[in-house]
């Protein structure tokens, strides 16, 4: 084997051979996948007469039907928006933490450290499944701690698993479950900032808020853009939590997210097709705002190089 | 809080021999950032220790007493939930110990030789083949799951291990990060050397490279074995026997059938503690020798 690969590729044919199970696995299950989806989006089931036999049924081409279809389907935009509420909560705060811990973290005469950095990184370290489970016995008035201190307190209880209070619900999960991640991935950036940087601004007598926000925080954007850039498409992706909180209230409908919705055409209705044209939409959308908002961010970058 | 904290710390300083005069303790502790963080840690802590305390109490006392008061029933909950079908959960465990374990290590090794490649050679539609395969990160996973059940069932080969282990061995952050290991740990003269010396490039590879990127290696396991365990979405799809279920799709199912029959959330509740101690003891193992920052690509110098 290794003599083999030694005579037959060489230093030039090297690289090929090294990347070839990351291309065929690229190819069977990235490229076709996607290649299938397309197809898919683009066709549907004719029943012909009662649709019994074997050639009742036949695939045939639908041009952009599922398409129109998708963009005018009310509970896929009904889902479409709950995730644009959602977003709006979820990356503002959770950034706007990771942000401010990581700023902490990297602060002088911080105690504590490894110990709060490892705390606050820990929700990483739990499925998604298990965060919106442990959340959702959180949110049950019978077994909260929050309805007993209300209670004792004699304070209103919120229904937190209805109406808008389900959104601040579900939005604490995602925004529990992803700032230690993005608070690692922006300290980082930070401890990467030479000393040098901050001495004359010290020697200026500049307090640590103004190095902050003058200093670290620019020195910091691209590392913000990266997170706000994942950000956004986990938001776009959210399935597990809501799907996790269902079996627990009666007002996460099936089609709460886009993608709960795929799953529902898919698997609940048998509708491959549908379900094919609506995460084709999905993935476009996706697409379309990060290449968009890396754009912005780039060119805001050469601005201010360019200054 | 606050004044525990400072207590600790004047605990922590005063030990120390030569401090009579201690400057005024504004000066020696940053008290705003250190409790700002502290309640951050206390926020990322209580839904862990709610499951610890509630996953002592029995089906009644779950329900008649204050919530953070330990009960007296964590054997005989571990006990029902290992008697539970059979023993479906501790099945389900094991099903997530190998999807996330094998799964993390095929993962690793198709990271390392890509990131190697892609690293240490210069060749024709490198920079081509590296954006291709980034453009993976961009896709939902569902818009890929969907299809991947549909041409994995023509293949007839959806509802098996296979179906939730294949799909997952790509990982585009992993040859990501194997990419920026190997370009900051593999000098490029060490393999030059290698080949002067006759080695082949495979051979380089596995007994020279290999072994300076292990502690890059570790992260990308790490992080994949995280991503693999925590998936739900896949099995969800792939999966209708519940025997091959993992812990993540096993205690949803659990739930569903818990959410109308309050005698079973003391089963959720227990297994949810005991599904989370395996990462959350493998962070804390792994944390001594082994430092967070990686997970983000940083590359010690």
């Amino acid at each position: 084997m290794t003599s083999a690969r030694r005579t037959s590729y060489g230093v030039k044919g090297a690289p090929y051979a090294f990347l070839l199970p990351a291309v065929i696995l690229f190819a069977l299950f990235f490229a076709l996948p996607i290649g299938y989806a397309l197809w898919l989006s683009l066709h549907k089931v004719k029943v012909s007469g009662l649709g019994l036999g074997s050639g009742a049924r036949k695939e045939v081409w639908a041009g952009i039907g599922n398409y129109t279809d998708a963009l005018t389907d009310s509970e896929l935009l009904a889902g479409a928006l709950r995730v644009v509420g959602y977003g709006t909560i979820v990356v503002p705060v959770m950034l706007g933490l990771a942000l401010v811990f990581a700023l902490m973290l990297d602060a002088d005469k911080v105690r504590f450290t490894p110990f709060t950095r490892l705390a606050i990184f820990l929700p990483y370290a739990i499925p998604g499944v298990v965060a919106a489970l442990l959340w959702g016995f959180l949110y049950l008035p019978d077994v909260s701690p929050f309805y007993f201190v209300l209670d004792k307190l004699g304070l209103p209880q919120p229904d937190l698993l209805d109406g808008g209070p389900l959104y601040i619900a579900l939005s604490n999960i995602a925004v529990w479950g992803g700032t230690g991640f993005n608070m690692i991935v922006i300290y980082t950036a930070l401890r990467s900032i030479p000393a040098e940087v901050y001495e004359a601004a010290k020697l200026d007598g500049a307090t640590p808020l103004q190095i902050a926000l003058r200093i670290k925080i620019p020195m910091v954007a691209p590392s913000l853009v990266l997170t706000f850039f994942f950000s956004i498409i986990a938001t776009l992706q959210v399935f597990s939590e809501p799907t996790t909180l269902k079996p627990l209230t009666n007002s996460v409908p099936t089609t709460w997210s886009p993608l709960m919705k795929v799953y529902q055409d898919a698997f609940g209705k048998g509708d491959i097709y549908s379900a094919a044209a609506e995460a084709t939409l999905i993935a476009i959308v996706t697409l379309v705002l990060s290449f968009g908002f890396l754009r912005a961010a780039n060119s805001r970058n050469k601005q201010e190089a360019a200054r | 809080m606050s004044s525990l904290a400072v207590g600790k710390a004047e605990a922590a300083t005063g030990t120390r021999p030569g401090t009579a005069q201690r400057p005024p303790l504004r000066s020696r502790i940053a008290l705003i950032p250190t409790i700002t963080l502290l309640l951050g840690a206390l926020y990322c802590l209580l839904p862990v220790a709610w499951v610890v305390i509630a996953a002592t109490k029995s089906g009644s006392e779950l329900f008649s007493t204050f919530t953070f008061l330990p009960g007296s029933g964590f054997t005989d909950n571990v006990k029902e939930l290992s008697a539970y079908r059979d023993g479906v959960y501790w099945k389900w465990m094991g099903n997530s110990a190998l999807y996330a374990g094998l799964g993390a290590l095929l993962s690793t090794a198709v990271s390392a030789i890509s990131g190697y490649a892609l690293a240490i050679y210069r060749f024709r539609g490198r920079e081509t083949v590296f954006s291709i395969l980034m453009a993976g990160v961009l896709m939902p996973p569902v818009i890929l799951a969907i299809p991947q059940y549909l041409l994995l069932a023509k293949a007839d080969i959806t509802d098996s291990y296979a179906s939730v282990l294949l799909p997952l061995i790509l990982s585009p952050y992993g040859i990501y990060l194997a990419r920026i290991y190997a370009a900051a740990a593999v000098p490029a003269d060490v393999v030059e050397a290698g080949r002067m010396d006759g080695a082949g490039e495979w051979r380089i590879f596995t007994r020279v490279a290999l072994p300076m990127m292990i502690p890059g290696l570790v992260t990308v396991f790490l992080f994949q074995f995280v991503a693999v365990w925590n998936n739900f979405l896949l099995p969800y799809i792939m999966l209708s026997d519940d025997e091959k279920f993992p812990i993540t799709l096993g205690l949803f199912t659990l739930l569903e059938q818990g959410a109308n029959t309050p005698a079973l959330y003391t089963l959720v509740i227990t297994g949810a503690l005991l599904a989370v101690i395996p990462l959350i003891a493998l962070f804390l193992v792994i944390q001594r020798f082994w430092s967070l920052d990686l997970l983000s690509g940083a590359v010690k110098s």
